[in-house]
């Protein structure tokens, strides 16, 4: 198993949430310090630094038009990144292609990334959530067709080595694509996908592409990745899907003790707690199905959007935080693991709103100290994932 | 003339016709010379009162747009000019001619764009709250934004008395739930950006050659008295009429008024 360090890089100082109706797309940026904000990027770069030197890999996302995430391009980070860091790989999960109007656009960011870092990028594409849709001003309809769409063109633009081609598609027309650098991976830097859906999931198995899902817990999780092992067979790949094409992410703070690591893990929820989004940004027409918007008028379907919490506890239960001493969120993980019937990367969110830098290193050391090496020895990138999958299917 | 009418049903049948790209939806009835009705974002009411009033006068033929109630979407449509030329084929697969063309909002955006292209088949054109062009200054959007708020507020801005109007998920069947998500998704496909028009519409304007009536519902949030000015002043010869107490349905909202400024601009 391979443990990834991600940092939404928040920016926490905001005015209470009654003085404003959507934290998302439309809060005034006169509540952006940039001297604080620029402290705080030399801050997460530096937890990025001593996450590599302990061994974890790293990861970084992209949101729009929020105090979440004060990333809009991550390509730059990554970047930087690319150039501070020696080791470790790094992870942009991902470029919102859905949302960006020339794909061969990304296509030269993430070779040139991959150039910078020596061939140690890995590339995500993420259709992303609803509320970045105002933002980039893109059309929420045919996301998804958009989204298939730039992915193949922007492999094809990594992997043509002969002169220009041109690409004269449904949403994206190129005359003339012939990107320098080319990426310093051959055939090209590792694919991640983020979906949300069983379906979604088996698109991405299909393509043998690595699966990634947020904050799904207990019980969508399963279904996703047993999505996406249909489809990986289902496109004749064999049935044995190596864990290390899955992924999930979770919050996880680790300390010496049990209160401390709920002291912190509380700390990480200020996320989902910060996240109050109208129902105009949270649910534009088109993102979600017209059937399953049909069943959130009803009552009988909750609209697209993170997992309701209440607290660290209730957050462990769910399984979307790992949170403890190292033996406790071990065994967290473990129980996921077996839940899921394997998975082979952990996207970990080791930092959010107020909790600070020190308590931010003390959870990364501890973590990559007591319970990566566990998990590693426990769940060998080797592994498979889904074993069980043909025997219960034959039960039922 | 309209009020003894109410209640009076003329029946709308259905049909489906089966065009060369797309299979649309249209509600056919009345008596009388033909009356073409593009409906708005919201879609058709085939059930509306007005509909049945205007076809105690009018041969009515009012076909839902691509993505909306029983009309298919091919995947290469998105924009209002393509159902423009969806309805051209209505026109010819039912042969009609002489046509008094009634569009509201994104309705009326199509009915514009189709009689700056063809007037052949078209006598006249009535746009009820038009949307479809660009007059105001580039630092505020002409039609406010339905997609940056909340569904009450878009509500008070399209209905004289929201709250008689406010739907009720309650009071809808599953099948009405499902065909009203797929038209606010097919309305957000065809008018998110450019939002609510086209900027090369009003530069064509100038070759419609047909009386055209603008009718506005005095309590509109959408259209604003200067947009539907703006508007009749880009076509010419155009006129604009002022519905009282009605916002941007006025056809729901006052359906006789509505029905009789229309029976009097067409001279029935």
């Amino acid at each position: 198993m391979r443990v990834w360090h991600f940092s939404e890089n928040a920016y926490p100082y905001l005015p209470p949430a009654e003085e404003y109706e959507s934290v998302r797309a439309a809060l005034p940026n006169r509540h952006y310090d940039p001297v604080k904000g620029a402290a705080l990027y030399d801050r997460f770069i530096d937890e990025w630094l001593i996450a590599e030197e302990e061994g974890l890999e790293l990861m970084m996302n992209e949101h729009h038009q929020t105090p979440t995430c004060v990333d809009p391009a991550a390509p730059l980070v990554l970047a930087v990144l690319g150039r501070l860091t020696k080791r470790a790989r790094i992870l942009i999960l991902g470029n919102p292609i859905a949302n960006r109007r020339q794909p061969v656009r990304v296509a030269e960011e993430m070779a040139l990334a991959d150039i910078l870092s020596h061939g140690r990028i890995e590339v995500g594409f993420v259709r992303g959530v609803p509320y970045e849709i105002s933002p980039a001003n893109s059309n929420p309809v045919y996301m998804n067709e958009r989204h298939w769409e730039a992915l193949d063109l922007i492999i094809k633009a990594w992997t043509s080595h002969d002169g220009p081609f041109s690409h004269e598609g449904r949403f994206f027309h190129h005359r003339f694509v012939n990107i320098w650098p080319r990426p310093y991976q051959q055939p090209h830097p590792p694919v991640w996908v983020a979906t949300t859906t069983p379906n979604g999931a088996a698109r991405v198995g299909g393509r043998g592409f690595v699966q990634a899902t947020f904050l799904s817990g207990n019980r969508m999780t399963p279904e996703i990745f047993a999505g996406y092992r249909r489809g990986w067979r289902e496109a004749g790949r064999g049935d044995d899907v190596p864990i290390d094409r899955l992924a999930y992410a979770a919050f996880i703070y680790t300390a010496e003790t049990e209160e401390a690591a709920h002291a912190g893990a509380e700390k990480l929820l200020w996320h989902i707690a910060i996240n109050k989004i109208p129902p105009h940004f949270r649910n534009p027409p088109g993102y979600a199905s017209a059937e399953l918007n049909a069943q959130v008028m009803r009552g009988t379907a909750r609209e697209p959007g993170l997992p309701k919490v209440v607290s660290a506890r209730h957050a462990i239960d769910d399984g979307i935080m790992f949170a403890g001493t190292p033996d406790q969120v071990f065994d967290q993980v473990k129980r996921f693991y077996g839940r899921v019937a394997g998975f082979g990367n952990l996207l970990m969110l080791g930092q959010s709103g107020f909790l600070d830098h020190a308590d931010t290193v003390r959870g990364i050391k501890l973590f990559a100290r007591e319970v990566y090496p566990r998990l590693k020895a426990a769940f060998p990138d080797t592994a498979i994932s889904g074993v069980g999958d043909r025997a219960g299917a034959a039960a039922t | 003339m309209a009020e003894a009418l109410i209640g009076e049903r003329a029946a709308l049948d259905r049909s489906v016709l089966k065009l060369p790209e797309v299979d649309i939806e249209v509600f056919q009835g009345g008596e009388g010379p033909v009356l073409l009705f593009l409906h708005g974002g919201g879609g058709l009411q085939a059930d509306a009162a007005f509909l049945r009033l205007l076809g105690k006068r009018f041969r009515v033929v009012a076909p839902s747009h691509p993505g909306f109630g029983g009309s298919s979407l091919p995947l290469w449509m998105d924009s209002v000019d393509d159902f423009a030329h969806v309805h051209f084929d209505v026109i010819d697969q039912l042969k009609l001619d002489h046509i008094t063309l009634v569009g509201a909002s994104i309705g009326g955006w199509t009915a514009a764009e189709m009689a700056t292209k063809n007037t052949s088949r078209i006598d006249r054109l009535v746009l009820v709250s038009p949307v479809g062009i660009k007059v105001g200054p580039v630092d505020k959007l002409d039609i406010p934004d339905i997609f940056a708020m909340a569904q009450d507020k878009v509500e008070r801005l399209i209905y004289h008395q929201p709250e008689k109007w406010r739907l009720d998920p309650a009071k809808k069947t599953d099948e009405e739930l499902l065909t009203f998500a797929r038209n606010r998704e097919t309305l957000t496909l065809v008018t998110w950006e450019p939002y609510m028009h086209n900027p090369k519409l009003k530069h064509r304007l100038h070759r419609i050659d047909r009386p055209t009536l603008i009718l506005r519902g005095a309590s509109d949030g959408l259209v604003s008295r200067d947009y539907a000015d703006s508007y009749a002043k880009l076509i010419p010869g155009a006129r604009l009429e002022t519905i009282p107490e009605a916002g941007h349905v006025p056809f729901l909202e006052q359906p006789e008024a509505f029905v009789d400024r229309i029976v009097r601009f067409a001279g029935r």
